[in-house]
């Protein structure tokens, strides 16, 4: 059930609890302390908002950061890594396989931002060798979400056998 | 003029229309009506099904298939009943591709059924076995379902049924209208009786995948009845394929032959192209299954949750995407309730009377829509239930 419930919230962090605990046909109170369970045990670790900036009047501007950098002595990637997270801005960052070490997503209001945090906060850092900062020009998912609904759904008959 | 009627044929003259034709009429022309009258899934057919179906037309595969169907995919679809419920059957012989369920519906019973047979059929039943029964000259013979018994055929009841005149019976669970299942103990208990009567099973499957909490069990796995049952099963409900209309039959090797003797008369085969992307559902949906199957039984959950809050005694289904409340308590006849409840909130539901006899005193609700089109009907049967 938890895993059910953890599946549910990650969809839509604002569902009520009352719907909840009709969905998975458990009662509030089990809900509601399993959620508070889950926040303090970090396996709940924030509630986010998708919002489509596109459909508001503020320009905002995302990017992907591929990271590479070589792994410290007993620390290994973690704590390069402590200190890339550590920027707000950041909102985003994974250690990933492949070609570099780090993955990450920035927000920012500017083009010139993303830039200044590239040169004069990210490629400072000790151990980071080289960055490729790809722009996200177009959001088509986020979260799970589709960015862009409102399209026909094929319709059904109103009643069938 | 032409007196048309006297030009008809006399059974289907007098064969009934479909109980929620009227509703149907009523619901389309009027404005802002929730309807949670619908059979079919609410999910978009998963892209790779599609995308077979149209990779198949692209390559020109656009020609008539074998009658019995694609080998490729009665090979899947063999693999998957063993896969999925354990029963094996050879692709080559014991299963056929059909135009959706209900095709396999009308061949099986026109095949097996002579002037004056009996077909037992338990009620609340699916609306379509009982005209097609009747269609082929065979008298249907109704058996009662009750609610307190989970609306499960009980041993009983069909033994009243049983007469020298038996030919067949037809079951359906999960079922629609009700959601009740069998379990295998439950098939275990009509055994004997379908064994020394000599009767066919007609089990018709199609909601197999929508079982809740329990493995769908069909009553060929229990051994001595395999060769007695003709299964009945298709794509529309499991993968979301309604429109697809791909249907098939598993049964004894005999049985499949003949038919496929109206088979290749009335259809040729199945759509080519349908039978493509069928072939991708069967071999790589199982995850797609999985999915719908999780979002269904939450539904089922909230639904059920929120009918007995507002009054209306409803017991926890364990299939298919329906659920049967009783609505005795409001002295109405399932009609009238569902008329009213039409003309003042706009909600549509269809009358339990439309399954026959049986489910007069309840209202079949079909929870294969959004949680936020749900939550709205509810609101609105709420207020209808505090008016009367």
């Amino acid at each position: 059930m938890l895993k059910e419930m953890l599946s549910l919230l990650e969809k839509n962090a604002r569902i009520e609890v009352t719907d909840l605990a009709a969905l998975l046909n458990t009662d509030e109170k089990t809900v509601n302390e399993q959620i508070r369970e889950c926040e303090e045990k970090h396996i709940i670790a924030g509630y986010h908002t998708i919002i489509n900036w596109d459909n508001t009047n503020t320009e905002i501007v995302k990017a992907m950061i591929a990271v590479s950098s070589t792994p410290e002595r007993d620390q290994g990637y973690d704590h390069i890594a402590e200190i890339i997270a550590s920027y707000p801005e950041v909102a985003s960052l994974y250690l990933v396989s492949g070609r570099t070490e780090f993955m990450l997503i920035i927000n920012a209001a500017t083009m010139r931002e993303i830039a200044d945090f590239v040169a004069h906060r990210l490629a400072p850092i000790e151990g980071v060798r080289t960055t490729e900062t790809m722009f996200i020009l177009k959001e088509y998912k986020v979260m799970g979400e589709l960015m862009n609904k409102g399209k026909d759904k094929p319709g059904r008959l109103l009643m069938t056998l | 003029m032409m007196i048309f009627d006297e030009l008809i044929n006399k059974q289907v003259r007098e064969m009934a229309p479909s109980g929620i034709r009227k509703f149907f009429d009523i619901a389309s022309t009027k404005k802002g009506v929730i309807s949670l009258g619908v059979g079919e899934p609410d999910f978009i057919t998963p892209y790779h099904i599609r995308e077979a179906a149209m990779y198949a037309i692209k390559c020109g595969k656009t020609f008539y298939t074998a009658n019995v169907g694609l080998l490729e995919l009665r090979k899947e679809i063999c693999n998957y009943y063993l896969r999925r419920f354990n029963l094996s059957y050879n692709p080559v012989g014991e299963c056929m591709i059909t135009v959706g369920g209900s095709e396999a519906i009308d061949i099986v019973l026109r095949a097996l059924i002579n002037e004056g047979d009996e077909v037992i059929l338990p009620t609340p039943s699916y609306v379509a076995y009982a005209p097609i029964v009747e269609l082929s000259k065979g008298k249907v013979v109704e058996v009662t379902m009750r609610e307190e018994n989970g609306f499960k055929l009980q041993r009983e009841e069909l033994q009243k049924a049983i007469s020298p005149k038996t030919k067949a019976i037809i079951i359906n669970f999960p079922s629609n209208p009700t959601g009740g299942i069998m379990e295998y103990d439950d098939y275990l208990q009509l055994a004997d009786l379908i064994k020394e009567n000599n009767i066919l099973v007609i089990s018709d499957e199609i909601y197999a995948e929508l079982t809740y909490d329990k493995k769908h069990v069909s009553i060929a796995n229990i051994p001595e009845l395999k060769e007695n049952t003709i299964i009945i099963n298709g794509f529309s409900k499991a993968y979301s394929m309604t429109g697809y209309r791909i249907g098939y039959i598993l049964a004894a090797e005999p049985l499949v032959r003949m038919f496929n003797k109206i088979h290749q008369y009335t259809i040729m085969c199945a759509c080519t192209s349908s039978q493509f992307a069928a072939i991708a559902a069967a071999k790589n949906g199982d995850k797609d299954i999985e999915e719908m199957y999780l979002s269904f039984k939450q539904r089922r959950n909230y639904i059920v949750k929120e009918l007995n809050r507002i009054g209306l005694k409803t017991h926890l289904p364990e299939g298919a995407f329906y659920v049967f409340p009783s609505i005795k308590s409001t002295n109405m006849t399932s009609n009238q309730f569902c008329e009213e409840l039409l003309e003042k909130e706009n909600l549509a539901l269809v009358p339990g009377s439309a399954f026959g006899k049986d489910g007069e005193g309840y209202v079949r609700i079909s929870y294969a829509y959004s949680l936020a089109e749900i939550k709205q009907a509810i609101t609105r049967l709420e207020r209808f239930l505090a008016s009367l």
